[in-house]
C-alpha cells in the first residue's frame, strides 16, 4: 500500500493524497478548508481492507498527517510569532528585545524576592482574617445564668398528657325532664324554672331547659320571661292544644343533646 | 504646641503605650497608626510617639516579641532568635517551597500589579494559570478588579501577607529594576544582526 496514492474524496479536494500535499506545499490549497479527519478515515478504511497491518504505510501516514495537523493548527490560531512576522525586521527585533528585557526584569525581581525570603526566613507572625470593621451592636442586658437554666429545664420536661375528659361529657337524657315537667304541670298550672332546677348540675340544668323548649315547641306549655336574665316562668297550656301536637311530639321525643 | 502633659509625674505616654501593646497583641494583621489612634481614643501623633516607646521595649535581641513596621501598619512578630523554636511548632504555608515560576509571577504582580493572567503570560512566555492559583491559595496575591471593567480578565495585586512575608513596609520598598545592565543592549544588537541577515 502506498500512502501517497491514497484516493481522497473530500469537500475541498478530490484526488490522490500526493496531489493534496503538493497543493498545500505550493499554498494553492488552504489547509483551513481541508477536513483532515476525512483523510484519516479514508486511510483507516483502506487499511481495514487488508488482512495484514502495513506498518510502513502507517508510519509514513502518521508523519504526513502530523505535519498537516501542525500546519493547520498554526493556520487556525495565529500566534504572536505571526504578529511579529508582520513587523519590519527592525521593529520585530526591537519588540523581541523589549519583551526579553521585560522578562529579564521579572526574573531579576524574582531573584531579589528569593534572596529577601531567605534573609527574612526567621519571620514568624500571626496570620488571620482581616480585623472586623467596628460594628454598632445592641448589647443585651445582663442576664442571670440561672434564668437560662430554668428556661432549658422547662423545655426538657415532658409535657403533661392532654386531658380528654371533656370529650366524654354525658348529658342526662332530655326525655327524663320531659316526663318530670309534664308531671309537674299536671299538679300545678305554672312553675318557676330556676326554682325547679336549682339543685341540679349545670349539665342537668341545660338538659332541663332543652326539655322546656321541646315542650314549648310541642305546645304543651308557655314560657314567659319579663326581661333578659329574669326568672323564667313556665305555665300549662290547654290540653286540647297539646293533643293536636301529639304526633309531632312523638317524632321529636328521641331528640337529644347529642344530635345537636 | 507645648506638651503640658509631660509635666505630670506618671508618664501618660506609658499608659498609651500599654494600650497599644494590648491592641497589637490581639490583632492578627498589621494595624495602621489611624486604627490604633481610634481604638486608643488618642491623637495619631501621640500614638506614633508611644509606638516608638513600644518599639524600644520590643526589639530584636531585647525581647522574644518584636514590634515591626510592615505592610503599611504596625505588628508584633516573633524575635529572629526564636525562629528555630517557632519552626518546630508552626508551619508557614504562605512562603514554603515557592517555585521559580511562582516567584517570577509574584514579582510581576508586585511590580506591575494590578495585572491580569494574560499580562503575566506575555512577560513570562508561558501560561500563568497554575502559578496564579498557587499564589492565590497562599494568600500572597488577591483579585483586584478586571481589565476594562466587567467582562475583562481578572486583575491581581499582592496582599499585606506578601509584604509581611517579605518584611516590606510597603511595595515602594521593592528595589528599582529599570537598569537591566549591559545584557539588554547586547540582546538588541544580536537580534538586529539576525534581522539584517534575513532582510538581505
Amino acid at each position: 500500500m502506498i500512502v501517497r496514492e491514497l484516493e481522497l474524496d473530500l469537500d475541498a479536494f478530490e484526488g490522490p493524497f500526493d496531489l493534496l500535499l503538493a497543493l498545500v506545499l505550493k499554498e494553492e490549497l488552504d489547509l483551513r478548508d481541508v477536513d483532515l479527519a476525512g483523510i484519516i478515515t479514508a486511510f483507516l478504511e483502506r487499511l481495514a481492507e487488508r488482512e495484514e497491518l502495513d506498518l510502513e504505510a502507517c508510519g509514513e501516514f502518521l508523519v504526513l498527517i502530523a505535519a498537516l495537523l501542525e500546519l493547520k493548527a498554526r493556520a487556525l490560531f495565529p500566534d504572536e510569532a505571526a504578529e511579529l512576522a508582520e513587523l519590519e525586521p527592525e521593529e520585530a527585533a526591537e519588540e523581541l528585545a523589549r519583551r526579553l528585557a521585560e522578562y529579564r526584569r521579572a526574573k531579576e525581581a524574582a531573584g531579589w524576592l528569593r534572596e529577601r525570603l531567605a534573609a527574612e526566613g526567621g519571620r514568624f507572625f500571626r496570620v488571620g482574617p482581616a480585623p472586623l470593621a467596628p460594628r454598632a451592636e445592641t448589647p443585651l442586658a445582663p442576664q442571670d445564668p440561672e434564668g437560662l437554666a430554668t428556661a432549658l429545664r422547662l423545655l426538657a420536661e415532658e409535657p403533661a398528657d392532654v386531658s380528654l375528659s371533656h370529650m366524654a361529657l354525658r348529658f342526662p337524657p332530655v326525655s327524663q325532664f320531659l316526663e318530670q315537667f309534664r308531671a309537674l304541670l299536671r299538679r300545678r298550672s305554672r312553675f318557676d324554672f330556676e326554682t325547679e332546677v336549682r339543685e341540679l348540675t349545670r349539665l342537668e340544668q341545660a338538659s332541663a331547659f332543652l326539655a322546656v323548649l321541646e315542650l314549648r315547641r310541642a305546645g304543651e306549655l308557655a314560657i314567659e320571661q319579663a326581661a333578659p336574665f329574669a326568672p323564667i316562668r313556665v305555665s300549662r297550656l290547654e290540653p286540647e292544644a297539646s293533643k293536636e301536637n301529639t304526633a309531632q311530639q312523638e317524632r321529636t321525643a328521641a331528640w337529644t343533646v347529642r344530635s345537636a | 504646641m507645648d506638651r503640658p502633659l509631660r509635666l505630670i509625674p506618671t508618664d501618660p505616654l506609658d499608659k498609651l503605650a500599654r494600650t497599644l501593646e494590648a491592641l497589637l497583641v490581639v490583632a492578627s494583621a498589621p494595624l495602621s497608626v489611624e486604627e490604633l489612634a481610634v481604638a486608643a481614643a488618642d491623637d495619631p501623633e501621640r500614638v506614633e510617639d508611644a509606638l516608638r516607646l513600644v518599639g524600644e521595649r520590643f526589639a530584636d535581641g531585647r525581647s522574644g516579641i518584636v514590634l515591626e513596621h510592615v505592610a503599611g501598619g504596625w505588628a508584633f512578630r516573633a524575635g529572629r532568635d526564636e525562629a528555630v523554636a517557632c519552626a518546630r511548632l508552626f508551619e508557614r504555608p504562605a512562603q514554603r517551597n515557592l517555585s521559580q515560576a511562582a516567584l517570577e509571577t509574584l514579582a510581576i504582580v508586585a511590580y506591575l500589579g494590578p495585572c491580569s493572567r494574560p499580562d503575566i503570560a506575555r512577560i513570562r512566555g508561558v501560561a500563568a494559570e497554575s502559578a496564579v492559583a498557587n499564589l492565590l491559595e497562599r494568600g500572597l496575591i488577591a483579585e483586584a478588579g478586571r481589565d476594562n471593567g466587567a467582562g475583562g480578565a481578572v486583575r491581581y495585586r499582592t496582599t499585606p501577607v506578601f509584604e509581611r512575608v517579605f518584611g516590606l513596609e510597603s511595595l515602594s520598598e521593592l528595589p528599582r529594576l529599570d537598569d537591566v545592565g549591559p545584557d539588554a543592549a547586547e540582546i538588541r544588537d544580536r537580534l538586529q544582526a539576525v534581522a539584517e541577515k534575513r532582510s538581505a
